[in-house]
């Protein structure tokens, strides 16, 4: 069964068409590049999956169960995580605390009145932290950090709670290219050995192709193309949205 | 009622909108422009009807051109007043905190009291009526006076000309650009300095104005300022800050439901009667509230971005350094043994400063940590206050358990507005713990026969162990001390380190599982249950209780407290607490004008201290010592 599977999703704001009759599914321990023009409705399509959303109409499944009109904290429990385009981290806490933070609630311990928070879950959130590299910056306040290391942040957080899937809203935005290449190569390594499905936007096409299992293409909210990253890179239409439009890249 | 009634109390609703709107709509002015809230509006108001009496006076009660231009005057007068404010004051802190920009309005509240108490003094004034306008219209049978028809007149007359200069100049359309997108005036390279200024200056204009045409109907006197600022807080809230014609359609609302409950006067429910015209303050107040809950932006205003909090969000927090824990203990050791030395009166100021430190710790996690700043946390204070002062006397509890229950009493009230208060955030927020905070004290000051009214109770003494000061100077102690404890473990708990996620990142939090309303609206109440404690040992300390202490500047006194502390760290408003509550007892004793001089130190602190006083000593340690201040 597929991890998600999402049918027919639609949303409208006013007159804009963001979304249109999108059909999809990912696969567990696959990594799904959604691309698209900017303004396609990749963000749009995420904030449905993930429930910040409502979608005006179609299905979403969460390995066979529908998540479909739950908020946001009740889809993360049920294994869903994820990063944003615009980061978005706890600036007054250190990036250990964000992180210890994400396994504190995964654990059901957010009411607790007399622990100290500095000490729980230290173990857990370094080796998280060590994961993306960036267990030496641990103690350093979110609000210093490069944007790069946000994003890392970000992935720490979004693993915390052992997702089977993960969402992430252009990963590698505002890094350095070198270290686009090295962030998303991590991440591949990371949920291949976890087995863990993964929907990811990118409008850096040689991060995309170098990492994507298979690729599907967005264009004013409707897919207009699926499949391996050679066949979408050989596809007419796409070619035509990508250089005809004057798109990105 | 009677038809011709009906019409004769919609006919004064009319009267009433006009100064309604008048001062309204200048606070909405300026509020939409400089997003500063300005509590001094209600001072303009009513330096605007003492200004029109004095001037009435110098140029005699009988000449119509002399009334009239005393008017005018007035408000002219008023809006000169406002000029030198913004240059004086207002202009040096646009770029700090928005609650240091209110403390500092506040402070101008202080200030202008006893500039007024010094200049008219004490006595209520009344002023005559207008010349010419003497007499009454017939309407069916009833008679309205011809100055109320003037009144409804004026209003709207205002209402066009200002829709005008807001719609047909280009002033008006800055104004109205300045109050749609602040950043898009910077761009088109605009004088936003001399904006501000001329902004202001109206609006304090209008304010005078709206005072000053109330000289013939309602005596001058010195309790005008607070209670024409919080009828047009509810104004601009309903209507919709920054929208001028929300302003005249919520004063419209506003003062037809206070004519109405004043018209209807007396009614029976199911036998027991029940007095309306006691629900003019209340009524206002639900009304606003309820507009918060269903369509916060108000009526006729837009939804605006607001910032979330005060002060840095990035300030962190962390464990107590050494040298600071020792100092600590070293104050602690210093109070216990203290009483063996000091005099009873030091002892009843200090008792003083732990209840309002823990008042102001309790509103330090809601503002801090929790990121909700509350204008209405006396509320909860009172209600403590109230609830041990009515259990021990009119349920006949013992004192031990009416003051062990004053938590609870305090949480409750939490309880139930909290659960709406959460809904919102930012100036919304804060504008709905205000609602209900005066609907609290307008119900408890019209209450006569349960919470004696405006007397408040007596005779609320604490049992017979506990009379002596310094037993309850120790048991004082005790309680604040542990409740300070508590609520530095909360903060640095997993519940306080959520609070402060969901305050960073509300998205990052709903995205990690966090159900942000929930634990705000369990803050709200653990917050409620301190200041409900606070409010309890303060009553049997005193030994009764006043409806002042749940009215608005009590709830300021708060603010000001944590603000001066800084609102960061928990030690700051212990800090603003301790200083401010002596500065207050040892001002008060000097000279009768202790307000002005309080406001003045507020003011300067303000512009001394945009960081707070923990704030700003912490930016001068080293890191190793601040750790944890
Ligand atoms: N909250 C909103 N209200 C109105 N329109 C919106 C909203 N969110 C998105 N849109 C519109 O929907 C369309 C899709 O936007 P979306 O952010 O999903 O695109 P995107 O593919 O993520 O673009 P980018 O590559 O720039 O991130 C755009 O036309 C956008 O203007
Ligand atoms: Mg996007």
């Amino acid at each position: 069964m597929s991890v998600l599977k999402v049918q027919d999703l639609a949303k409208s704001f006013g007159g804009v068409r963001a979304v249109q009759g999108v059909s999809f599914t990912v696969e567990a321990g696959e990594l799904l590049a959604l691309i698209g023009p900017n303004g396609a409705g990749k963000t749009t399509c995420f904030n449905m999956l993930n429930g910040q959303l409502r979608p005006d109409q179609g299905e979403v499944e969460l390995g066979g169960e529908s998540i479909r009109g739950l908020a946001p904290r009740e889809i993360w429990r049920k294994g869903v995580g994820r990063t944003f385009q615009i980061t978005a981290t706890f600036a007054s806490m250190t990036v250990i605390e964000n992180v210890q933070m994400a396994l504190v609630s995964h654990d059901r311990r957010t009411l607790g009145l007399f622990a100290r928070t500095a000490g729980l879950y230290r173990k857990e959130a370094l080796s998280l932290l060590d994961l993306v590299g960036m267990a030496d910056q641990s103690e350093r306040p979110c609000g210093v950090l490069a944007y790069g290391d946000l994003k890392r942040v970000e992935l720490a957080v979004a693993l915390a709670n052992g997702p089977r899937l993960l969402l992430m809203d252009e990963p590698t935005a505002g890094m350095a290219p070198q270290e686009r290449i090295a962030l998303m190569a991590l991440t591949a390594e990371i949920v291949r050995a976890r087995n863990i499905a993964v929907l990811f936007t990118e409008h850096d096409m040689d991060v995309v192709f170098a990492h994507a299992d298979r690729i599907i293409v967005l264009n004013r909210g409707e897919l207009i193309a699926e499949g391996a990253p050679e066949a979408v890179r050989a596809n007419a239409r796409v070619q035509q949205v990508y250089l005809g439009s004057g798109g990105h890249h | 009622m009677s038809f011709s009634a009906i019409v004769i109390q919609f006919l004064n609703g009319l009267a009433g909108t006009s100064s309604l709107f008048l001062v309204a709509a200048g606070l909405s002015l300026i509020f939409g422009v400089s997003r500063i809230v300005n509590f001094a509006h209600g001072s303009f108001y009513m330096v605007g009807i003492y200004l029109a009496y004095s001037l009435i006076e110098y140029f005699g009660r009988g000449s119509a051109l002399g009334f009239w231009g005393a008017i005018l005057l007035a408000g002219l007068g008023v809006g000169l007043i406002g000029i030198v404010v913004e240059l004086v004051l207002l202009r040096r802190i646009y770029q700090a905190p928005e609650l240091f920009q209110l403390l500092a309005t506040f402070g101008l509240v202080l200030v202008i009291k006893d500039v007024a108490l010094w200049i008219w003094g004490a006595e209520e004034l009344f002023g005559p009526r207008a010349p010419g306008l003497r007499g009454g219209i017939e309407i069916m049978g009833r008679t309205l006076p011809e100055y109320d028809a003037i009144l409804i007149v004026i209003g709207p007359v205002i209402l066009g000309l200002l829709w005008l200069l807001l719609t047909r100049t280009r002033w008006g359309t800055l104004v109205r650009a300045a109050t749609q997108d602040r950043e898009m005036v910077g761009a088109l390279g605009v004088n936003q300095a001399w904006l501000f200024t001329s902004v202001f200056a109206l609006g304090a204009f209008l304010a005078g104005l709206g005072g000053a045409l109330q000289i013939p109907r309602e005596p001058a006197n010195l309790l005008l300022d607070v209670t024409v600022i919080g009828d047009a807080f509810v104004v601009v809230v309903v209507g919709g800050m920054g929208s001028i014609p929300g302003a005249f359609l919520a004063a419209f609302i506003i003062s037809q439901i206070k004519a109405f409950c004043i018209g209807i006067g007396t009614v029976e429910v199911f036998g027991a009667s029940f007095a309306m015209s006691k629900f003019t303050l209340v009524a206002e107040f639900v009304v606003m509230a309820i507009v918060l809950v269903v369509r916060p932006w108000g009526l006729l205003g837009r939804p605006q971005a607001m910032p979330r909090h005060a002060g840095a969000a990035e300030e962190r927090i962390s464990l107590a350094s050494r040298p600071l824990s020792m100092a600590a203990f070293a104050v602690l050791a210093i109070l216990i043994v203290l009483p063996a030395t000091a005099d009873t009166y030091t002892l009843v100021l200090l008792v003083d400063i732990f209840v309002f430190a823990l008042f102001a710790a309790s509103l330090h996690l809601m503002m801090g940590p929790g990121g909700m700043v509350s204008f209405g946390h006396a509320a909860y204070f009172g209600l403590g206050a109230y609830g041990a002062g009515l259990l021990l006397l009119k349920a006949g509890l013992p004192m031990e358990l009416a003051l062990a229950l004053s938590p609870l009493v305090g949480a409750l009230g939490a309880l139930i507005f909290g659960w709406f208060v959460v809904r919102l955030s930012g100036v919304y927020l804060a504008m709905l713990t205000l609602a209900f905070a005066q609907i609290t004290w307008a119900s408890v000051y019209q209450w006569d026969e349960f919470t004696g009214g405006s007397n408040g109770i007596v005779g609320v003494w604490p049992a017979e162990w506990l009379t002596s000061k310094t037993v309850f100077y120790f048991m004082t102690l005790l309680l604040c001390g542990a409740s300070l404890w508590l609520i530095r473990r909360i903060i640095h708990a997993p519940f306080g380190y959520t609070l402060r996620a969901g305050r960073d990142s509300p998205l990052r939090a709903d995205s990690i599982g966090i159900d942000l309303r929930r634990h705000q609206w369990i803050a709200f109440t653990i917050v409620g249950a301190f200041a409900g404690l606070a409010g309890g040992i303060f009553a049997f300390s005193k030994g009764s209780i006043s409806p002042e202490g749940l009215a608005i500047p009590r709830s300021v006194d708060g603010l000001v407290m944590v603000l001066l502390g800084g609102v960061q760290t928990l030690t700051g408003p212990v800090v603003g607490a301790a200083v401010f509550t002596w500065l207050q007892d040892e001002v008060a004793r000097q000279t009768e004008y202790w307000r002005a001089l309080l406001g003045l130190t507020i003011i300067g602190l303000v512009l001394a201290f945009p960081q707070g006083i923990v704030g700003f000593v912490k930016a001068r340690l080293p890191a190793r010592l601040g750790g944890g201040l």
